[in-house]
């Protein structure tokens, strides 16, 4: 086996929390989707830091997590908000801009 | 095929082809599961992989946090906001775009192929291994921390920044401004009695029934008059359609042990 295998894992994953984050309705799921795409860099980031030999790769992913933590975080705040008075959690219902 | 600078062993090989098709096939239930709940399990099971995924590649530390940040934190974040939004707040399936679902799964497949020619094509260096590039040997928590508090110490410092903004943002976002009164006991009493007149108990509600049948939350008293009393029963159970019939009117239940009784006699 090759290192490579995990970089085209990384990729599969990356793939498919795309097609969430555009597919799905629920804002929730499409957070989601995002969260998959950050966990499929990530698993990039860790195994070309093991290809070339060099820590560097996994302190970006330890970045990439904590930011990834605040964005939950602040994400998950408005997705609330929302929902208090929009009542729904569906992508689809926040069109108060729409002209 | 594997680069003398790095030796893939058998057991790491086994782990990769077991752990990565249940990945993939988790991940695409994120896409396909009608709920948020399960869609949130699928992804508890990717990161904690993941995490397997890291540790078996040189990155303990990163394997442990993985668990404790995302499967930890993330997640149970996640599945509070599923508890506050409603459990059953499931997917719509009206499209509002049309054509968007197909549109949507086409440019996915495009990104995979796109990622996967890129990957397919690139020529990686041979892989050198954590090992054979750290001389000193040191285990890699304390490797990292070196690496982190020593070139990337400015950016460790704005982390920690955004992290207390993240957290100063959420309770702005989700803090609520009162804007009516706060209720005490006295309002709540005075303003049932206020009600009084279009219908509202001023006594508790009658307590649901007891049987030697059944268990007494779920099943209706019955009045004096022999009929069911339904709001002796929680509001909840009735709405989410738990709640059990009586056994029979207060007079069925006395013939049908009274039929009992003949029967055990006879």
């Amino acid at each position: 086996m090759d290192v490579t295998n995990y970089v085209v894992l990384a990729a599969v994953l990356f793939a498919i929390g795309a097609t969430t984050v555009l597919l799905r309705r629920n804002a929730i799921v499409v957070f989601m989707g995002v969260e998959l795409m950050l966990n499929a860099t990530n698993l990039a980031f860790v195994t070309f830091a093991r290809m070339h030999g060099d820590l560097t790769g996994q302190v970006l992913a330890f970045f990439v997590m904590v930011v990834a933590a605040a964005e939950v975080v602040v994400g998950l705040a408005i997705i609330v908000t929302i929902f208090r008075t929009r009542r729904s959690a569906s992508v689809d219902d926040v069109n108060l801009l729409r002209g | 095929m594997t680069p003398a600078g790095l030796e893939i062993s058998g057991g790491e090989t086994v782990l990769f082809w077991v752990v990565a098709p249940l990945m993939v096939l988790a991940a695409l239930g994120l896409l396909f599961v009608r709920r948020a709940v399960h869609a949130a399990m699928c992804l508890v099971f990717v990161m904690v992989s993941m995490a397997i995924l890291y540790i078996a590649q040189e990155a303990p530390f990163l394997g442990v946090v993985q668990v404790v940040v995302y499967t930890g934190a993330v997640m149970m974040l996640f599945l509070f906001v599923l508890m506050l939004v409603g459990v059953d707040a499931s997917d719509s399936l009206t499209e509002t775009i049309r054509g968007q679902r197909w549109v949507g799964l086409l440019i996915g497949l495009g990104l995979a192929l796109v990622l996967g020619g890129v990957v397919g094509r690139a020529a990686f260096p041979p892989g050198v291994g954590l090992a054979g590039g750290d001389p000193g040997g040191v285990a890699n928590p304390q490797a990292l921390a070196r690496v982190l508090f020593g070139d990337y110490v400015l950016a460790m410092e704005a982390v920690g920044v955004l992290l207390v903004t993240a957290a100063v943002g959420a309770l702005v976002l989700t803090h609520r401004r009162r804007l009516t009164p706060k209720q005490n006991q006295r309002t709540v009493a005075e303003a049932r009695v206020k009600a009084l007149s279009q219908g509202v108990t001023l006594t508790p509600l009658p307590s649901p029934g007891v049987y030697a049948t059944s268990n007494a939350m779920d099943t209706p008293a019955l009045g004096p008059d022999g009929e069911q009393v339904p709001q002796s029963v929680s509001r909840v159970l009735r709405i989410r359609g738990q709640e059990r019939p009586a056994p029979h009117t207060a007079v069925a239940l006395v013939e049908n042990q009274a039929d009992r009784g003949t029967e055990e006699e006879s």
